[in-house]
């Protein structure tokens, strides 16, 4: 049985030739600590480093590839983000969409005394920004969002927002882009955003254990780091740097896992964003149209290909989303997720707390025709 | 860059602030080359880049503005 890989979201598979080829050849021809030794090895290293830093600062359009600070997913950027700025009595905005890479810090913080402001969005996962705008106050010191929600796949209204905090003075702008960057544009002085969390395993194609943060020039003043140690950088002085990117990178990074995310996002620019957008619609647009009029199968979200992205959650009437899973891969040889997708918040919003969803997530390199046979599973399921 | 020549370095903050002022320099068509520093420059464990002394005003003027903070010294043999 030929498997189909339904499950993108998660971890995208397969991966561009090219991001295994510079994995290869890393290890191979370079294998060096990068930018500790100064050997013409180690400078190597630091060098494939320093690319993947310019290769996500040309695709995100940040000016300064030293904003880019490496991280080993969009967890770690986002809980540099969270626990390094916000202390008891700031104000934090953030929506009921959120996967718990958020949540969780939120609601750790939240009961170490900083103010939590959770925005409601509607059944399809829709935010309002006008009602996160009511949510502002004068102690609000961060807006934090994700741009489109790992369960839904729902896009949110991330310019907007972004325009509405950029007018309120010392607020900072997260975004969570753990499932657009690389499928969806992002232009950080386009939307105003002043933090971007991106994961290097999803839609940028290169290995899992790498992922960035960008920070906005001067906002390293107010973001303390998660952790300090060796950045090959001052090396004389016992305190932490406090410039970017060091400040942020301590220890030996996975200078491995960045040569392959570089040729990732190589692969990604060589495609274009344009193209990889339209491929990823036209297959989600052809599953949901399959899905349409079928009463015992539930599409959660907007259930519109133009306002998510590769993403759709569903549920099959009376079978529960473990059980529909397992069929889809002994029966049909298709690997997806069911459950909560780490995401209890947005389940609570489309009412689909605490049973789940089955979640087909499709990629750049899925076939047109894994639609097809996506849609055939869920009525074979239906036969049972 | 030859032997007899005289040298400069540019001491930056990090590998990765002397790798984009490497690119910088290199898109300027000013020669480098990223090279431990002496020691006697700084105890720091990272590396500068050795330019020719002749091109010390030259690299300064392209740099400015675009990394935060670099400092040329003169590199004495």
């Amino acid at each position: 049985m030929k498997t189909i890989y339904l499950d993108n979201a998660a971890t995208s598979f397969p991966k561009p030739p090219g991001m295994m080829e510079a994995m290869n050849s890393f290890q191979r021809d370079i294998g060096a600590n990068p930018g500790r030794s100064g050997h013409g090895r180690s400078i190597d290293a630091g060098r494939v480093m320093y690319e993947a830093r310019e290769a996500l600062a040309g695709l995100f359009n940040i000016d300064d590839p030293l904003s880019v600070v490496l991280t080993k997913n969009s967890t770690e950027a986002l809980n540099i983000v969270l626990l390094g700025a916000l202390a008891p009595g700031d104000h934090v905005v953030t929506t009921g969409m959120e996967h718990n890479s958020v949540m969780r810090p939120l609601r750790y913080l939240a009961s170490r005394g900083v103010d939590l402001s959770v925005i409601e969005c509607s059944p399809q996962g829709d935010l309002d920004p006008a009602d996160l705008q009511k949510a502002l106050r004068k102690n609000t010191k961060l807006v934090v969002m994700t741009h489109a929600s790992n369960v839904t796949g729902t896009i949110q209204p991330v310019a907007e927002v972004g325009r509405m905090v950029r007018q309120r003075d010392g607020v900072m702008f997260c975004v969570d882009a753990a499932q657009t960057a690389g499928a969806l544009p992002i232009d950080v002085e386009d939307m105003n955003i002043d933090l971007l969390a991106v994961t290097g395993h999803k839609s940028l194609f290169g290995p899992q254990g790498t992922g960035a943060l960008y920070i906005r020039k001067g906002l390293e003043k107010r973001i303390a780091p998660l952790m300090m140690g060796g950045t090959g950088s001052r090396s004389e002085f016992e305190i932490q740097p406090d410039f970017l990117p060091d400040k942020y990178e301590s220890g030996t990074p996975n200078a491995l896992g960045f040569a392959g995310l570089c040729a990732g996002v190589q692969f990604i620019a060589g495609q274009s964003l344009r193209a990889i957008r339209e491929k990823e619609k036209l297959i989600t647009a052809a599953f949901l149209q399959r899905m349409e009029g079928c009463p015992d199968v539930t599409v959660y979200g907007p259930a519109e290909a133009d306002r998510q992205t590769a993403v759709v959650s569903f549920n099959v009437r009376n079978v529960t989303p473990s059980d529909a899973a397992l069929y889809f891969e002994e029966e049909c040889g298709i690997l997806c997720r069911p459950g909560l997708h780490c995401a209890p918040a947005a389940h609570r919003t489309l009412g689909t707390f605490p049973q789940g969803t089955v979640r087909f997530s499709f990629g750049f390199f899925n076939a047109p025709g894994d639609a097809d046979a996506a849609a055939e599973a869920i009525r074979d399921l239906l036969k049972g | 860059m030859s032997g007899s020549e005289s040298h400069a370095v540019i001491l930056l903050e990090s590998v990765s602030h002397a790798l984009r002022a490497e690119k910088i320099l290199k898109a300027a068509g000013i020669r480098c080359k990223l090279i431990p520093v002496p020691r006697q420059l700084s105890s720091d464990c990272g590396v500068c880049l050795r330019i020719a002394a002749a091109d010390g005003e030259r690299a300064a003027g392209v740099l400015a503005g675009r990394l935060d903070y670099f400092n040329i010294a003169p590199l004495e043999k």
